[in-house]
């Protein structure tokens, strides 16, 4: 093969381009997975400190983190940020909403 | 593989049938098995109209009355409507897009019977002596409290078929997102695609909820459960949820198709391209996304309340939008064309003011208030059978007569086209449209029987001979059908002469593997670029090289056997509600679920790695005959 030294280059190329993505990737997933402990302490320290914080307050509170922990998982760490992903990803919000419909409609007339 | 033509026995064919993972087989078998169970559902419409002839008729019994309805309505939506509709995405999306198959031909192959079981296995009810009598919906109220056997066969059977459901709307999901041809853009794509991709993800989110709540009811029924018993802190109002969330997509899921159809078959015959392609793409995804937020609008009279029922009766008036758009987009395409009346033109000119009609009672009926004089009435059942017998089957007879050339390679007769055309449509306005003034009369949908003097006579009468005269359509249609395959003459590429879209620029029926090369698509409607430009054949996108196909697969019919076998031993296992629990029942459901699950270990296990068509063979092909 006459191009077998340029292939031999790409390899490299390549093998370089996934190093430095993968360094970068994995800075990300370090920082998110610190953040998600952290989430995770301050889910906790509501639920501790429920004498001086309306209840009211705390449900809806941890399901906020509890959500934004969802989309970490999914972006961070099931790669979902990646290209080529969008399809799924819009397939996966409809069946959210689809869900969320059917949650809500349930909660306010059916088990009211 | 050599494709040259040899006369093969019967059993060589049947077993060609079984294990084929062709799209183009698959599609026959769909075919055949919907339209066998259309013909099972119309003698049954048949037998409700001859009870509903004359006042206080006593050619049914009460029971059987019930259990008449509710099996027509059962097998017409999922063992006739659905099945004929996948015969034409199999048969037509995988060539439209310029794909050699479907993305998982073992799954599509799998999905054709489990729904062929799960139709059997609720049909066998009828021999078995007990069959389904609480309607097409099964509300738990009366289904719980139904003795027999007979919903069991409805939640076992309907269990099994909607497993093939949603696997084949997976498959066509990943179908038309991964395997289009290069060039084939999105906004590309024929009608009759988008809406069948449309219509695949509304199964995908439509069919779970159904899962769920058969699965509620069928383990309140055999296995003790108490999801809807009342007296046991269960909600019966829960089953009629689930069941419209899923049962209000299902109706796009069916008419969505039957739109793509028409958008198929209008421009082809007005010689013209389709109006307003965009905003047809975009109705259709609007339908499909607003179809999940009117379920409600079933169960305005159920008591949910002045905010619920009004939040419900607009998001219900939205759908019109959407609905009206295609309307106006079809009569626009067909403005200005050249038009030829042919039968397939005839079925969608017949389509339009008829669909209008079932339309707009729709949007009356989303009036909550004005429902709750209509609720249960004939007006529903002539509004419903409107829109699906005029929107779904008129579009499933078209698509017959439209698709045929390119499924079998012969042509429908035309005359005896026309013959079944007249019949059918006068005969379909004659029972349905005089409903609506039995409707609004007061005469109940449901019950067997009326009394004389009420002024409901005539109506009925009229009714019952429309009736009729669409058998006698129906059966000029299956007249047809035997002399064109008895007479056998094939046709060419293009039979039509003006198609569009890929599928006709390949030999009708197209060869196993669809196309030698991948074609180019350089624009809408692929082929009608090409003839333009003065060519007979599809731009090749690919150098001619070797094809890789699947092998064929006896392991879909076991698979849905076992679950077949299965479901005789959960309906007779010793804790069913009916009493009549027996000792083999339970060793019975464990073998069907090993049939089931060994075999899918089976297939997990064993290497098939399929086989090639070699580039040699492939030149010298001339490529009209299947293998």
């Amino acid at each position: 093969m006459t191009n077998e030294h340029v292939s031999k280059t790409n390899v490299r190329e390549q093998y370089e381009y996934r190093r430095k993505k993968n360094a970068k990737e994995m800075k990300l997933q370090v920082v998110t997975f610190a953040l998600m402990i952290f989430l995770t302490l301050i889910a906790f320290m509501a639920v501790g400190f429920s004498e001086h914080i309306p209840v009211k307050f705390i449900a809806p509170f941890i399901l906020l983190l509890a959500i934004i922990q969802v989309i970490f998982q999914l972006y961070y760490f099931m790669h979902a940020n990646h290209k080529g992903h969008e399809l799924p990803m819009f397939y996966m919000y409809c069946g959210a909403a689809t869900a969320f419909l059917t949650i809500l409609a349930f909660c306010t007339i059916v088990w009211w | 593989m050599s494709s040259i033509a040899v006369k093969k026995g019967f059993g060589a064919i049947l077993w060609e049938y079984l294990t084929t993972v062709d799209h183009k087989k698959i599609a026959h078998l769909y075919l055949m098995g919907g339209g066998f169970f259309f013909l099972v559902g119309g003698l049954e419409a048949l037998l409700i109209r001859i009870q509903l002839l004359k006042p206080q008729n006593t050619f049914l019994s009460e029971q059987t009355f019930n259990e008449m309805f509710t099996m027509h309505g059962t097998t017409m939506i999922f063992l006739a409507a659905m099945p004929l509709l996948f015969a034409f995405m199999n048969a037509v999306v995988p060539l439209q897009i310029g794909a050699r198959d479907v993305a998982f031909p073992f799954l599509n192959s799998l999905g054709f019977w489990l729904f062929f079981f799960g139709g059997v296995f609720l049909n066998l009810s009828w021999i078995f002596g007990s069959v389904p009598d609480a309607g097409w919906t099964s509300y738990a109220t009366l289904s719980l409290a139904s003795p027999g056997h007979g919903i069991d066969f409805y939640t076992l059977g309907l269990q099994i078929s909607g497993f093939g459901t949603l696997i084949s709307g997976i498959n066509f999901l990943v179908t038309i997102i991964n395997m289009r041809a290069p060039g084939m853009t999105f906004m590309r794509m024929p009608l009759f695609t988008w809406t069948t991709f449309i219509a695949s993800t509304l199964i995908l989110f439509a069919f779970p909820p159904l899962t769920v709540g058969i699965f509620f009811l069928m383990f309140d029924r055999l296995f003790g459960a108490n999801f809807f018993d009342v007296a046991m802190g269960g909600n019966a109002v829960i089953w009629e949820h689930v069941f419209w969330i899923f049962g209000h997509p299902e109706v796009y899921i069916l008419v969505l198709p039957a739109f793509g159809i028409f958008s198929e078959i209008i421009p082809t015959f007005s010689r013209k391209r389709l109006f307003g392609y965009s905003s047809m793409v975009f109705a259709t995804v609007l339908i499909g996304f607003l179809g999940f937020m009117v379920w409600a609008h079933h169960m305005f009279t159920t008591g949910l309340g002045n905010v619920a029922n009004a939040i419900f009766a607009v998001a219900t008036m939205a759908i019109a939008v959407p609905t009206g758009i295609k309307i106006f987009n079809w009569l626009l395409t067909m403005w200005g064309g050249s038009i030829k009346i042919s039968v397939p033109m005839l079925w969608s000119l017949g389509f339009i003011p008829t669909f209008v009609m079932g339309g707009v009672t729709g949007v009356m009926q989303g009036i909550a208030p004005l429902d709750y004089q209509l609720h249960d009435t004939y007006f529903i059942v002539a509004h419903f059978h409107y829109v699906i017998l005029g929107g779904v089957v008129f579009a499933i007879l078209a698509g017959l007569h439209f698709y045929w050339p390119k499924m079998w390679g012969t042509m429908l007769s035309e005359k005896i086209g026309y013959f079944t055309f007249v019949f059918f449509f006068i005969g379909f306005h004659l029972t349905f449209f005089i409903q609506h003034f039995l409707g609004l009369f007061g005469m109940p949908r449901r019950v067997a029987t009326y009394l004389p003097g009420q002024g409901l006579e005539l109506g009925n009468l009229i009714s019952s001979i429309g009736a009729f005269m669409m058998a006698v359509g129906a059966i000029s249609l299956v007249y047809n059908i035997i002399i064109t395959v008895v007479k056998n003459k094939k046709v060419g590429n293009d039979p039509w002469g003006d198609g569009r879209t890929i599928e006709w620029a390949i030999p009708s029926p197209p060869p196993f593997y669809n196309f030698k090369q991948t074609p180019l698509v350089r624009g809408l409607d692929t082929y009608w670029i090409e003839k333009t430009e003065g060519k007979k054949e599809l731009t090749p996108a690919e150098p001619l090289s070797d094809i890789h196909m699947p092998n064929n697969s006896f392991v879909p019919v076991v698979i849905s056997f076992g679950l077949f076998v299965a479901a005789f031993g959960a309906m007779y296992n010793p804790l069913n509600q009916v009493g009549d629990g027996k000792s083999w029942a339970l060793p019975m459901l464990i073998i069907g679920l090993l049939i089931t699950f060994g075999s899918m270990l089976f297939r997990s296990i064993k290497d098939d790695h399929g086989y090639h068509i070699h580039k040699e063979d492939l030149m010298d092909d001339e490529g009209g005959e299947s293998k």
